[in-house]
């Protein structure tokens, strides 16, 4: 075991640190520390130009091959580059979803026309995607999706009908990737298709959905006769399980680092406000304050040990249980900070419904252990595949 | 960055757990459990000129096999898998951890070789009740003459009562604190020194009382400088919590492993119990519980490492060794509890396995300090701006 980083990997970071220093400041001061899951719709137009910015000093997409544009950086590089990034404060990434999500698949499955047309503009950070996956009756059981893509031969093109829900940033982007039923005989996993839409057409309405937050970073998306072109389909018709899923082992956890440091920042923040207000001097806030440093620790130790893991994209049992691990644990935070403000956790700073910085990550945590698989889901994969429990009859 | 084990570290991780399922099974484990000393001489000496596990830590020169804190980890994670009885806790993560950051040279010469050559031994500081801080330590020092007089007792003393070399913690007369304490490195049969075997509700592992009434000891009995022992000796202290979650780590997982292997037999209304969505998400809750937990110990294992051999990242063993054994204290009484309730009515009988676990994942919680010790100790680091004491 060793935990160091190599003599290159901390030159890359001094890099990353100094080109952070020199660009996140000026005119995007004002979204350092924003954005990101709870936050999303905080200054947008400033963070879609800072996404520019990092294009233009090529650090968009560095994990990405380089014959694509990208920098062929090392699983370690893109660990510090996240860690770099969010010690910085650098602001959520809207181009998270065409970066880590889009392009991966694209660059896997895509065709060549398919790569020459869409993988520039995700480098450049001019273009934004984002994920056509969740709908009404789809939500943890994703494979009955009920969208429907029929081949119109007159026109050549595909029909799009049905509709998506928790679409993030669906009204701040060009694209949307949709997987949707190719055979309408077909149920679940088998018939479908991975389709890469244009969102600025007639055929797609974005409608936002209020969040118990008061704020709206989730959509509706519904698609009426929405087209797409032939060449517009990732895969055969019928791959389309396969492609959403292969995208699941891109990622390895390379942000999860990033991640961490963004969660440090709000104990960090709990801390300091606990330190203020006499909270510190509490046994009981300080047992749970001291068990959040603990749980915080361990949550980095995970990610040290799932990137040190097989190269393979297999996963392993310390990236089973990451999902409800870093959930469950931010939830608690979420509660935390409300128990260490005490009473002015109720108070808000401005009506109509204007949150602070804790209360917002209070209230949207409660999210956290419901996206992306719920707890309960989790539970169930850990227990199947890790564990080799059997699946409970399915209906 | 690789923090996964190398080769030669499964290598070793795999032959411990070979050795340890083929000598300590079940019915080795009772056998040794209900013997007033808690393992088998025969064993431990087949252990020692087999295996050599005694000196897996112990610097070359001095006959041992000069591997690292990591590797000494890796088997003691076993070890609590098996539930070995074996006095190899006391002697080497205690006795050998204490000489090697405490003791001078010819401390270590004359000791270290001993200790390969197949004593064993201990360490002894806390009084009955009295935390597991300086404060615990109530047992005297007095100057005499060249040496030293030691006065005072001891409890909780893991193997004392077996142990043919002590290590004690005595303070100067009025000291209070950090302040005033040292180390003394002791034959066990000395002459005032009573060791009496404390049965306990875990019979897995051993706890004994020590008296010293008058022990005369020469001054080259003294361990590092006279009443500033703390220091080293909370080093001591924090790499045996290491050694513990370890132990815990091990325990936890083979409490889940038996579990899952019981609910994936057990048929009720028709179906294996493991196939019940209720069952499943409690083995899962599991699994998180002893992932992160290994997680937590691997990490404090490389810190370990690095402060035996003085590199820059053993500054942070306090913190990591209490990460580890907070979170690994609650994870093994977690999953050896969880385990007797997913076992059902067997779970509570004295023949399955899992009650064994459930008593040692207590005693092992309370040892060095439990999670709410641990947790405050940090507190103390976050909160008040202190070093962890």
């Amino acid at each position: 075991m060793k935990l160091s980083f190599s003599p290159q990997d901390e030159q890359f970071r001094e890099e990353v640190a100094q080109w952070l220093a020199d660009n996140l400041c000026g005119e995007f001061e004002c979204v350092r520390h924003r954005g990101g899951p709870g936050d999303e719709h905080h200054r947008v137009a400033e963070r879609k130009a800072w996404e520019r910015k990092l294009a233009e000093g090529g650090w968009t997409c560095i994990g990405w091959p380089k014959e694509y544009g990208g920098r062929g950086a090392s699983i370690e590089q893109q660990v510090i580059f996240n860690e770099e990034y969010a010690r910085a404060g650098g602001p959520g990434r809207i181009g998270h979803i065409g970066e880590t999500l889009a392009g991966p698949t694209i660059i896997a499955f895509g065709s060549d026309e398919q790569k020459q047309k869409y993988l520039p503009g995700i480098l450049r950070g001019e273009v934004f995607w984002c994920q056509g996956y969740s709908e009404p009756s789809a939500g943890s059981d994703l494979a009955n999706v009920k969208t429907r893509a029929e081949f119109d031969e007159a026109a050549g093109k595909w029909r799009i009908n049905g509709q998506k829900v928790w679409t993030s940033l669906a009204h701040e982007s060009e694209y949307c990737f949709v997987i949707a039923r190719t055979d309408p005989q077909s149920v679940g996993h088998k018939g479908l298709g991975f389709f890469l839409v244009t969102m600025d057409q007639p055929g797609v309405t974005v409608r936002p959905i209020e969040q118990l937050t008061g704020t709206s970073e989730f959509n509706e998306v519904f698609f009426d006769d929405a087209e797409c072109d032939a060449a517009d389909i990732v895969g055969a018709p019928g791959d389309g399980w396969k492609v959403a899923m292969g995208l699941l082992g891109f990622e390895r956890g390379v942000s999860t680092l990033g991640q961490q440091m963004l969660f440090q920042n709000e104990f960090d923040a709990i801390v300091k406000l606990a330190k203020d207000n006499g909270a510190a001097k509490n046994p009981a806030l300080r047992q749970r304050i001291a068990d959040a440093h603990v749980g915080l620790k361990i949550l980095r130790y995970n990610s040290m040990r799932m990137l040190s893991g097989g190269g393979d994209g297999s996963l392993q049992k310390e990236a089973m249980i990451y999902k409800l691990y870093w959930a469950t644990w931010h939830r608690n935070l979420g509660k935390l900070a409300m128990d260490v403000l005490g009473q002015e956790s109720e108070i808000l700073d401005e009506a109509p419904y204007e949150l602070n910085r804790l209360q917002s990550m209070y209230l949207f945590t409660r999210s956290d252990t419901i996206y992306g698989g719920t707890n309960q889901i989790q539970r169930n994969i850990i227990a199947e595949r890790a564990l080799g429990m059997p699946r409970e009859p399915r209906g | 960055m690789e923090f996964a084990f190398t080769e030669e570290q499964q290598m070793i991780r795999d032959t411990a757990a070979d050795f340890l399922a083929e000598v300590s099974t079940s019915e080795a484990v009772r056998a040794a459990m209900n013997t007033e000393a808690g393992f088998e001489a025969a064993l431990w000496e087949r252990v020692c000129q087999e295996m050599f596990w005694q000196a897996i830590h112990i610097p070359e020169e001095h006959g041992g096999m000069g591997l690292g804190y990591v590797e000494l980890v890796a088997m003691l994670e076993q070890m609590g898998r098996y539930l070995f009885c074996s006095p190899f806790f006391s002697t080497v993560c205690l006795g050998v951890n204490a000489l090697r950051l405490a003791g001078s040279d010819a401390q270590q010469a004359q000791y270290l070789p001993a200790i390969v050559a197949g004593k064993t031994a201990t360490l002894a500081y806390a009084a009955a009740n009295g935390g597991w801080g300086s404060d615990a330590i109530t047992a005297t020092c007095t100057p005499s003459g060249e040496g030293f007089v030691l006065q005072g007792s001891y409890r909780y003393v893991s193997d004392g009562h077996t142990a043919d070399i002590l290590i004690v913690a005595a303070r100067a007369p009025g000291s209070t604190g950090d302040e005033g304490v040292s180390l003394f490195v002791v034959d066990a049969n000395s002459a005032g020194i009573t060791r009496r075997w404390l049965p306990t509700m875990d019979q897995t592992r051993k706890q004994a009382e020590i008296t010293l009434d008058g022990v005369s000891v020469a001054a080259d009995a003294l361990m590092g400088e006279a009443g500033k022992a703390w220091g080293p000796l909370q080093s001591v202290l924090d790499l045996a919590r290491v050694a513990i979650a370890a132990d815990q780590v091990g325990g936890a997982q083979q409490s889940l492993d038996i579990t899952v292997d019981y609910l994936q037999e057990r048929v009720q209304f028709g179906r294996v119990i493991a196939s019940y969505q209720a069952v499943k998400h409690k083995a899962a809750d599991m699994m998180v519980k002893v992932e992160a937990g290994r997680s937590a110990l691997y990490y404090a294992a490389c810190v370990a490492d690095e402060a035996l051999s003085g590199g820059a990242l053993g500054a942070e063993l306090a913190e990591a060794a209490s990460v580890a054994k907070a979170w690994c204290s609650d994870a093994y009484f977690f999953n050896a509890g969880c385990g007797i309730q997913l076992f059902g009515g067997v779970g509570f009988t004295a023949e399955y396995d899992i009650q064994l676990y459930f008593k040692r994942a207590k005693s092992t919680e309370t040892f060095l300090g439990d999670a709410a010790f641990h947790r405050e100790r940090l507190a103390q680091q976050i909160l008040d701006g202190e070093a962890a004491a």
